[in-house]
């Protein structure tokens, strides 16, 4: 999460100082990523080196100081806008590690260790998808904040789903290579387009 | 107190080679006013889980007890009436009959009770009420959107103060949002005092549920506690 643009977003509406960008990030983002006002400005003095805010020239020194965002930081939060997160090499994903790891240990019962992390990840899809019944608090923010982040984890829970498939016709004999000791890719493939 | 319990419920189909052990020693009770998720991969015993407990099937073996009272001890009518009276089901496909409105398919569970036209037709329309379904009462099932199909369908399976709900992939093939109304819905008549499975492979719709219960090769091989409250766990995120 860029802070960074968060704050440029905020200040496009227009002039705002330290403590009231915070209130707003933290009310906007469902009160999920809670921000500390250290951050706030230390981002607010980069952003000011850097051009791409002006503090009020009326204002005063401390909380109550307020900046405003430049031609040159609307340009920057535009830019940031489209610009696509890098998808491109798969992360070095711990849970696909621990996974293949126990595939090649011997006395390892793989599909135990897979319902570890499948049990754990559901509780936390049960704990962000119960935020969901209190429709007093369910904001369209809150709920596309609730939203990805269950996606995410969901995402995991089918790998895993999938994995346990997989492993369950290889054990039936189904013409499936067998899985060689610690099959942990050795270069990352890129994959994706050109960034 | 539960209000729906399997005990060491055992379904086994055929017999000797072509035997296939369905379930194994399954335990699971449902309390009333909470919503429990069965999640499995396809085969691992799901379906046969839910038509147990809803004594559309019998066991081989074990008891299973709604409401208090002992399946076995029910005769193929009393079951039948059980089941018409306290139990609702809700499926992957909808099974609205495409010759009846909305009321109608709503209000038909009450009047093969026995229930008159017209206090069926009262309570079928009650509960298409408290699902946004006034106006669409008297449309037929092919004049419904696939979310509204399946409102009806849950209108239908609470309808006259049913006690259970069961229910198999109740979003179907809907998308998200819909299949989100769908779970809101169910847990919604939780909340009012029903008790409610559901068996499903995808886990956004186990999410939703109080208890989520692992069957795998037809066994429960691991569940979670109920959820903590949702104020906890926002407290307890990590500070960025």
């Amino acid at each position: 999460m860029s802070v960074r643009h968060a704050l440029l977003a905020l200040l496009s509406e227009g002039p705002k100082y330290g403590l009231q960008l915070r209130q707003e990030f933290e009310a906007r983002t469902g009160d999920v990523w809670p921000l500390n006002v250290g951050q706030v400005y230390t981002t607010l003095q980069r952003l000011e080196r850097d051009g791409l805010v002006e503090a009020e020239d009326s204002s005063e020194e401390g909380p109550q100081k307020g900046f405003h965002i430049t031609d040159e930081g609307a340009a920057e939060l535009a830019e940031w806008l489209r610009t696509p997160p890098d998808f491109s090499s798969p992360p070095r994903d711990e849970l696909v590690i621990k996974v293949l790891v126990a595939l090649g240990l011997p006395g390892v019962d793989v599909r135990e260790v897979i319902q570890v992390h499948r049990r754990y990840l559901i509780v936390l899809m049960q704990q962000w998808t119960h935020l969901k019944e209190d429709e007093s608090r369910f904001d369209l923010n809150f709920a596309l904040v609730v939203d990805a982040e269950v996606f995410r984890l969901d995402s995991l829970v089918r790998w895993l789903d999938t994995a346990e498939g997989r492993l369950k016709r290889a054990a039936a004999g189904v013409a499936a290579p067998a899985p060689q000791p610690f099959p942990l890719p050795k270069a990352r493939r890129k994959v994706g387009g050109p960034r | 107190m539960s209000y729906l319990e399997l005990r060491d419920v055992t379904k086994i189909y055929g017999e000797g080679a072509t035997e296939v052990h369905a379930l194994t020693r399954i335990d699971l009770s449902v309390e009333a006013g909470s919503l429990v998720a069965v999640m499995g991969a396809s085969g691992s015993g799901k379906s046969t889980l839910l038509t147990i407990a809803g004594s559309l099937e019998d066991p081989t073996a074990g008891e299973v007890y709604v409401g208090g009272r002992a399946l076995s001890s029910l005769s193929r009518n009393g079951k039948a009436r059980l089941r018409r009276q306290t139990i609702g089901y809700v499926f992957q496909d909808f099974n609205l009959l495409a010759g009846l409105s909305a009321l109608e398919n709503v209000s038909l569970p009450l009047e093969l009770d026995g229930v008159s036209a017209r206090k069926a037709q009262g309570a079928a329309m009650e509960s298409l009420e408290g699902f946004g379904l006034k106006e669409r009462a008297s449309h037929y099932p092919d004049q419904l959107s696939g979310g509204e199909r399946q409102r009806v369908a849950i209108a239908r399976a609470v309808v006259g103060g049913r006690q259970l709900l069961l229910a198999d992939e109740p979003s179907g093939a809907l998308d998200s949002t819909n299949a989100e109304s769908v779970m809101r819905l169910i847990l919604e008549a939780c909340r009012r005092g029903m008790a409610a499975v559901v068996v499903t492979h995808d886990a956004q719709l186990a999410s939703w549920a109080d208890r989520v219960v692992f069957l795998r090769d037809g066994r429960i091989v691991d569940q979670t506690l109920p959820a903590e409250s949702p104020d906890t766990f926002l407290a307890d995120l990590p500070q960025s």
